[in-house]
C-alpha cells in the first residue's frame, strides 16, 4: 500500500510498485485529465508537477514516488480554472482537440513559476511537449500572456488581429 | 470504405430538401428533447421534460439556453462552434446562452437521417451543411416569433426580435425564447424553400472571431475523451496486431500471462491480432508485452522501402499510366524546346499520429450493442458495429466522444470497432475499454500514400514554358479502401488537385501543351486519407518543379507562376494576396530567403509565401509563413486562423519524418524516431482571407498543401539545390 498527496489529498493505492505514475493517476486514484500519450517521456501528455517540478509521469514508476512527495494534476492546478495559464489559454483559445492541454499547461505553469517572465528562447527549451493541432503559435503567445508580456486584445496577443480579412 | 458503402445502402436515404420537411413535422410533434443514454448527460436531457424540441437542430429551455444540436465530429477543428454560430445566427439568439449538444447515429437513423450526413471528413464540415444549418435556425425563430403572435393575436410581421427577445412595438410587450418555445413546438414549421437567409454582410454571430465554445474543459483536465470513460464493471484491453502487415498470429502462450496481477483472459482478436484483458489498463500492457506470441510473418516479410522505391520507379516510366489532362502534344514540344528539364521527386508514407491513441468501448448486450468512440464517421461506426456485433442496426448505438486528433484516422476504416467488439462479445454486458499503446498507434496506421512524380518541362528562348508533362506513380487510396471509386481503371483520386475540372482540387495553371498521368503502384501498407489526402504530394510535385522551371526560364517565381494562371483567377487571387502581404520582392534580412507556393484544395484556394534561412550545417530554420486563404465565405476567421497554423505544425513534421518500412513492417514505432515537430521550430504565421463570397470551401485541409512546396522552394532559394526527395531528415537537413 503506498501514500501518494496528489493535488492536497491524500490517496492510498495497492498496486504494483512497477506501475507508472499516469497510470495510478488515471486508473487507481480516477484522474483522468493527465493524458496518455507515447509511454516513453516523449510527448509530455501526461506531465505533472511533482514537487513543484515538471515531470512526465508515464516514465516514473510509483516505487520512485516518495512518501511526503506533493504531486499536482491538471485538476489541482488551481480550484477554478482561475492560474494565470489557464486564463490566457482561455483567452486566445489555445486548445484544439485539447488531447495535450493538460500537460502543456502544466508544462507552461512550471516554467512561469521558475522564470515569470520567460523569452522566446525559454519558452523552446521549457515548452517540449507535443501538439499535433499544431496550437504552438498560440501556446508561445499564451505563455507570454500569462507572464504579462502581453496583454488581453493585443496584437502580440491575440491571434485573430494578425488575419486580414 | 466499405463501411461507408455499407451505411450508404442500409440507412434510409433523404434528401436534403425532404429531410427538413419531414423532421420539422416530426420535430413539431415531439415538444421535448429526447433524454440521451450517455454516460455523460448533455444540456437538453439534463434539464428534463421542459425543454422544447422546436426543431431537430434547435432546444429551447424555459431559462432561454438555446441548445443547438451538432451532427458532425468535433476533432479540434472547431466545426461544432462554428455549426453553433451558424444556427445561431439564424435564430437571433443571444450567443452567451448558447449550448451544444451532439447526436448520436442511432437517434440519426431513428429519425430517418434528419441531421443529414454525419461523416466529417474532406473539409466539408460547415461547408456542405451550412445551408441546412441555418435554414434549421431560420425555421425556429419563425416558429417562435409566431408562437409570440399567436400568444398575443398580433401579426408575425408586427414583432421583431434580438437576442432571444420578441418584443412587440405597438404594445411595448415583451417575451423570451423560453416563454414560447413549448407553444413553438407545436405549430407546423415553415416550407424550408421559402425561407430566406440573411446575407452574410448582416452577420452579427456567424462571421465574427467568436470564443470556442468547447474550451473550458480542455483546461482544466475535466472534458473526458473516449480513453478517459469510466463505467461499472469496466474492463480495460489492449491489442497486438502482426506487426508485418499480411501477416498472422501463428500461437500465442497465454499461460505464461494468465496469473498475473489482473489479467482477466487473452483474446484471439483476428486472424493476426490477440488482446489481453484486465482489470487496468495498465496491467493489461504489461501482460500483452510479457505474452509470448508467434507471428507467421507472411509474404511481406522482406519488404522494405528500397525495394518500394523500386516498385514505385518502375512506374514512372512504365506503359501503363493513364492521362488526365492531355492538351496539345507536352512530350513532343518539350523535346523542340529550346531549355529543357526534367525531375524526379518523391514523397514517403507517413502517419496520422493522433495524440489520443486509438481506443473505444463496446458493451454488448442480447438486446443492444453500444460503442463509445472517438470516431469522424459516427454512421460507419454504427455500420461496423452491426456488422460485427450481428445486432440489427435499430439495436445498436454509437455514443460520438469528441476526438483527440482525427486527421481522416478516424473516419474510413472502422477497425477499432471489428477489434473492440471482437473483445467485448467474451464479457457479455461488461463494458470492455480497448486502448492502444503508441507503438501500435504508429505500426497499424492507414499510412498517407507514397508516390514519386517525374516531371519534365520546357522552356522557349523567351522564358515561356513550352509544355509540362508530369508522371505520379505510387500507391492508391481507393485500390486499398474503395475500388468501386475507380473507374475504367481510372484512378483520378490520385491526382488530385491537379484535375482539370473547377471547384473542388483544380489545377492553377492552363497551357496548350500540358500533361498528367498516373500509374498505380501499390504496397502491402494500407493506406488512407490523411490531412490534405493527395493534394500534399502533388502540391509538393507541381509547385518545387515550377520553381526549378521558373530558374530555366530565368524568371522570377511568382511572375513565371503568373503567366500561366490567367484562366485561374481565384487561384491566382490568393497567389497575389500571399505575395503581397509577405513581401514579394522586398529585401530580407542576410540568408533569409523566400518561397512561394499556391495549389487548390476542398474547394478551397490557397497559397503560401515561407520565409526561412538554412545553415552550413543543414539546420532550416523556418521564420515566417504567410498564408492567402480563399473559402469563399468564413464562420470564425480565428478559428481559419488556427486552422492554417495547425497545417504548418502537421506539414512540417511531414517534411521531416517519414514511415519507413523494414522487414515488412513499420520502423518509426514512437516518438523517439518518428520526430514531430516542437515548438522551437514553429515559425510565425500570418493569414489573409481573400474571400470572393460567391462559393464555400473547406478550412482544415486546403492550406497543408502550400506549406511544404513553400519551405522547399525557400531552401532551395537559400542553397540553389533543390530538395527533390523527403524526409528532410534524409537529406542531410533539420528543422530548427
Amino acid at each position: 500500500m503506498a501514500q501518494l498527496n496528489i493535488n492536497g489529498r491524500t490517496h492510498n493505492v495497492d498496486v504494483e510498485p512497477d506501475t507508472p505514475l499516469l497510470w495510478v493517476i488515471r486508473e487507481h486514484v480516477g484522474l483522468t485529465g493527465t493524458k496518455f500519450g507515447c509511454g516513453v517521456a516523449q510527448c509530455g501528455a501526461c506531465s505533472v508537477h511533482l514537487n513543484g517540478e515538471v515531470v512526465r509521469s508515464c516514465s516514473i514508476p510509483l516505487s520512485a514516488v516518495k512518501a511526503g512527495d506533493k504531486i499536482t494534476t491538471i485538476e489541482g492546478l488551481s480550484r477554478d480554472s482561475s492560474h494565470p495559464v489557464q486564463k490566457a489559454w482561455a483567452a486566445i483559445d489555445v486548445p484544439q482537440c485539447g488531447y495535450c492541454q493538460s500537460g502543456q499547461i502544466m508544462a507552461a505553469a512550471a516554467l512561469l513559476a521558475k522564470k515569470p517572465k520567460p523569452t522566446d528562447k525559454d519558452i523552446d527549451e521549457a515548452m517540449t511537449n507535443i501538439c499535433r493541432c499544431g496550437t504552438y503559435h498560440r501556446i508561445r503567445a499564451a505563455v507570454h500572456m500569462a507572464a504579462g508580456n502581453t496583454k488581453v486584445g493585443s496584437a502580440d496577443a491575440t491571434l485573430s488581429d494578425k488575419t486580414t480579412v | 470504405m466499405d463501411m461507408n458503402n455499407k451505411i450508404l445502402s442500409e440507412l434510409p436515404k433523404i434528401s436534403r430538401r425532404k429531410f427538413l420537411v419531414g423532421t420539422a413535422a416530426a420535430g413539431g410533434g415531439l415538444a421535448l428533447g429526447f433524454s440521451l443514454p450517455f454516460g455523460i448527460a448533455p444540456a437538453a436531457a439534463q434539464s428534463g421534460a421542459a425543454a422544447a424540441e422546436v426543431n431537430i437542430w434547435v432546444v429551447v429551455q424555459p431559462d432561454d439556453t438555446c441548445v443547438i444540436r451538432i451532427a458532425r465530429a468535433e476533432m479540434g477543428q472547431g466545426t461544432l462552434t462554428g455549426l453553433a454560430q451558424l444556427v445561431a445566427e439564424e435564430l437571433e439568439c443571444d450567443w452567451k446562452k448558447v449550448k451544444t449538444e451532439q447526436i448520436t447515429a442511432g437517434q440519426n437513423l431513428a429519425r430517418k437521417r434528419a441531421w443529414g450526413d454525419m461523416s466529417t471528413a474532406g473539409s466539408r464540415g460547415i461547408r456542405t451543411s451550412q445551408d441546412y444549418v441555418r435554414r434549421g435556425g431560420a425555421a425556429a425563430r419563425m416558429m417562435l416569433m409566431q408562437a409570440a403572435a399567436n400568444e398575443w393575436n398580433v401579426p408575425v410581421g408586427d414583432l421583431t426580435v434580438a437576442n432571444g427577445m420578441i418584443n412587440h412595438a405597438g404594445s411595448g410587450r415583451k417575451t423570451s425564447y423560453g416563454k414560447v418555445a413549448a407553444a413553438a413546438a407545436k405549430l407546423t414549421p415553415p416550407d424550408p424553400k421559402a425561407i430566406k437567409l440573411k446575407d452574410a454582410k448582416d452577420w452579427k454571430i456567424a462571421g465574427k472571431p467568436l470564443r470556442r465554445l468547447d474550451t473550458a474543459d480542455k483546461l482544466n483536465g475535466q472534458k473526458i475523451y473516449g480513453i478517459d470513460l469510466k463505467m461499472p464493471d469496466m474492463l480495460h484491453a489492449t491489442v497486438k496486431a502482426c506487426p508485418v502487415f499480411g501477416g498472422k498470429l501463428a500461437s500465442y502462450d497465454e499461460s505464461k500471462v494468465l496469473g498475473m496481477p489482473g489479467v482477466k483472459r487473452v483474446i484471439k482478436v483476428n486472424d493476426s491480432t490477440v488482446a489481453v484483458v484486465a482489470d487496468t489498463w495498465w496491467r493489461a500492457k504489461k501482460a500483452i508485452d510479457a505474452l509470448p506470441i508467434v507471428w507467421d510473418e507472411g509474404p511481406n516479410a522482406k519488404v522494405n522501402s528500397a525495394s518500394i522505391a523500386e516498385h514505385l520507379k518502375s512506374g514512372l516510366t512504365g506503359s501503363d499510366a493513364f492521362a488526365d489532362i492531355d492538351t496539345g502534344d507536352a512530350p513532343k514540344a518539350i523535346a523542340a524546346a529550346a531549355k529543357k528539364i526534367e525531375a524526379v521527386y518523391s514523397v514517403p508514407f507517413t502517419s496520422h499520429t493522433t495524440m489520443e491513441p486509438m481506443n473505444c468501448t463496446v458493451k454488448l448486450s442480447p438486446d443492444k450493442s453500444e460503442i463509445w468512440i472517438p470516431t469522424q464517421n459516427a454512421e460507419a461506426s454504427l455500420a461496423a458495429l452491426s456488422s460485427a456485433s450481428g445486432q440489427p442496426l435499430d439495436k445498436c448505438e454509437v455514443y460520438k466522444m469528441d476526438l483527440g486528433g482525427g486527421f481522416g484516422r478516424r473516419i474510413g476504416n472502422q477497425d477499432v470497432v471489428r477489434q473492440g467488439v471482437a473483445i467485448a462479445k467474451a464479457f457479455p454486458g461488461q463494458p470492455v475499454k480497448m486502448v492502444w499503446s503508441r507503438e501500435e498507434d504508429q505500426a497499424h496506421d492507414f499510412y498517407r500514400p507514397i508516390a514519386q512524380c517525374r516531371l519534365s518541362a520546357g522552356v522557349d528562348e523567351n522564358g515561356n514554358l513550352a509544355g509540362l508533362h508530369l508522371r505520379v506513380s505510387g500507391q492508391s487510396i481507393n485500390a486499398f479502401a474503395n475500388p468501386a471509386a475507380i473507374k475504367d481503371g481510372k484512378d483520378r483520386r490520385q491526382l488530385q488537385g491537379l484535375w482539370p475540372q473547377p471547384n473542388d482540387a483544380q489545377i492553377g495553371y492552363t497551357h496548350a501543351n500540358l500533361r498528367t498521368e498516373y500509374a498505380m503502384r501499390n504496397t502491402h501498407l494500407p493506406v488512407g486519407p490523411w490531412r490534405g489526402v493527395n493534394t500534399n504530394q502533388n502540391g509538393i510535385f507541381l509547385e518545387c518543379f515550377m520553381d526549378e522551371v521558373a530558374r530555366l526560364a530565368n524568371k522570377d517565381p511568382l511572375e513565371f507562376r503568373r503567366t500561366l494562371m490567367s484562366e485561374r483567377p481565384k487561384h491566382l487571387g490568393v497567389l497575389n494576396a500571399a505575395a503581397e502581404k509577405a513581401g514579394w520582392g522586398k529585401p530580407l534580412p542576410k540568408g533569409v530567403h523566400r518561397g512561394i507556393a499556391q495549389f487548390m484544395g476542398y474547394g478551397s484556394y490557397s497559397a503560401a509565401v515561407a520565409e526561412v534561412s538554412v545553415s552550413p550545417k543543414g539546420e532550416v530554420k523556418v521564420h515566417r509563413c504567410v498564408f492567402a486563404l480563399d473559402c469563399g465565405n468564413v464562420v470564425n476567421p480565428d478559428q481559419v486562423a488556427a486552422q492554417i497554423e495547425g497545417s504548418v505544425a502537421y506539414g512540417m513534421t511531414a517534411l521531416h519524418s517519414e514511415i519507413s518500412v523494414d522487414n515488412g513492417r513499420v520502423v518509426e514505432t514512437n516518438f523517439h524516431n518518428f520526430r514531430v515537430m516542437k515548438i522551437a521550430e514553429m515559425p510565425k504565421v500570418e493569414v489573409v482571407l481573400a474571400l470572393t463570397h460567391d462559393f464555400w470551401g473547406g478550412v482544415g485541409e486546403p492550406t497543408i498543401c502550400v506549406v511544404v512546396p513553400a519551405i522547399l522552394n525557400a531552401i532551395h532559394a537559400a542553397t540553389g539545390k533543390p530538395v527533390r526527395s523527403l524526409p528532410l531528415s534524409k537529406q542531410g537537413l533539420t528543422l530548427v
